[in-house]
């Protein structure tokens, strides 16, 4: 099996920590002994992936609208962890490799260095930096659907310039079909995966780079 | 009908601030009456019984439930790590990058709090993440910003710079919780709603 499918079976069954996973961080080392220090908030980073990305019941937003805005998500940072690979098979296994491939080469087509975007505060006008907002016609994605077009559209904005974000953006999303309670929970998902793979390249970097006592 | 609320007329602050702010939602909340005994427990404190934005997040229980835990261990458990007070410049400096003027009001305020240093808490706001903060507190704020950025800066840079100011392996671990959680919570903050100053600062 690739870790990939190790971790997801694992998940399944409530016991693989996604975070460790992706940093490969194995019980009883310095890192785990760290992040068990924080107990809560790693067993609640955990449940928070479970409930948005892995819930027992999708209800509405089904795993492969959720899947494709997340591998969209993460393929959009450019974050160089496992964590692309893991949402793209994901999305994979939902849907199909195909269709995977399209999303990932929609965000990377969309990368840019973030965050930018427009200060309404007067004092700020001059930090401003205008940039890309990207707009998606589900034509463009084999598979997708004017639902999913406009949820990734909101991916972007959040992840690279979430101070453009005004109401406009979920009336766009209303538009095309999310309701409130939808509009939330995919708010969430976006946001909690901008933390999540910045806790990864944070963790992978203290790896890469122990303390002069630990490596003597 | 469309459920996006609008506001024309609103006190909009105009910049950076460590004064109180208020926030309001773009999407309507669960009314307090409305509040089913799940979502009750979700908001698990009267006082987000009380807030917008944490009965418009309730719409998701379990999300805001299990976010909410992993915000309060990582800026409140006393064991260890870095202090409380540097816990908060990291939010800081990652809302302050995003542009979060509500979020930075919020975590600025809660810095000086614990550490009683408003001036440097204020230049954080005034010049932005480079400002001088004193050693501890620039390096964290810079490795902050680093993480905020796509794509990722933080690195073997980072790290050095951390250790250089006395952080042990568990204090950078509590700065980039810190840090990446912030980048949860600003971008539901700036997308779900807008600051605002509340009325009887605006008479003041």
């Amino acid at each position: 099996m690739t870790m990939t499918e190790t971790t997801h079976a694992q998940t399944t069954s409530g016991s693989a920590d996604i975070i460790d996973s992706l940093c490969q961080i194995t019980p009883g080392s310095d890192l785990d002994t760290i992040r068990r220090s924080r107990a809560q908030a790693r067993e609640n980073a955990q449940r928070s992936f479970e409930v948005l990305l892995d819930p027992q019941d999708p209800g509405t937003f089904p795993l492969s609208e959720r899947y494709a805005v997340a591998a969209y998500t993460v393929a959009l940072q450019a974050s160089q962890s496992a964590a692309l690979d893991f949402y793209l098979e994901l999305t994979e296994e939902e849907t199909d490799s195909h269709f995977a491939r399209s999303i990932e080469q929609l965000a990377r087509a969309a990368r840019s260095v973030g965050p930018y975007g427009e200060y309404r505060e007067p004092r700020h006008t001059r930090e401003s930096e205008p940039g890309t907002t990207v707009h998606y016609d589900a034509k463009e994605v084999p598979g997708s659907s004017p639902r999913l077009a406009a949820a990734l559209e909101h991916a972007h904005l959040l992840s690279l310039h979430p101070r453009d974000a005004r109401p406009e953006h979920l009336k766009r999303l209303e538009n095309a079909g999310w309701s409130a309670d939808e509009i939330v929970t995919l708010s969430q998902l976006i946001a909690f995966l901008a933390f999540q793979i910045r806790v990864v390249d944070g963790l992978l970097a203290l790896a890469d780079n122990p303390s002069p006592e630990e490596t003597r | 009908m469309s459920a996006v609320i609008e506001y024309e007329e609103l006190n909009r602050p105009d910049g950076f601030t460590q004064e109180g702010l208020g926030w309001v939602p773009w999407l309507r909340p669960i009314t307090e009456e409305d509040l089913t005994e799940e979502q009750r427990e979700a908001l698990i404190h009267e006082f987000r019984i009380k807030s917008d934005y944490f009965r418009l997040l309730v719409r998701n229980p379990e999300a805001l439930h299990a976010r909410t835990l992993t915000d309060v261990d990582i800026f409140t458990n006393p064991a260890g790590g870095l202090p409380r007070a540097d816990r908060e410049i990291a939010a800081s400096a990652a809302s302050r990058v995003n542009g979060c003027v509500y979020c930075a009001s919020v975590h600025t305020a809660r810095a000086t709090h614990e550490s009683g240093r408003r001036e440097d808490v204020q230049r954080l706001l005034d010049e932005g993440v480079e400002a001088p903060l004193g050693e501890e507190w620039e390096v964290v704020a810079q490795a902050s910003a680093a993480l905020t950025r796509t794509p990722s800066q933080f690195g073997a840079g980072e790290i050095t710079s951390l250790r250089e100011a006395g952080l042990d392996d568990a204090s950078i671990v509590d700065a980039i919780n810190g840090a990446a959680f912030f980048n949860w919570a600003n971008r539901l903050m700036l997308s779900l709603g807008e600051p605002t100053v509340p009325k009887r600062r605006n008479r003041a």
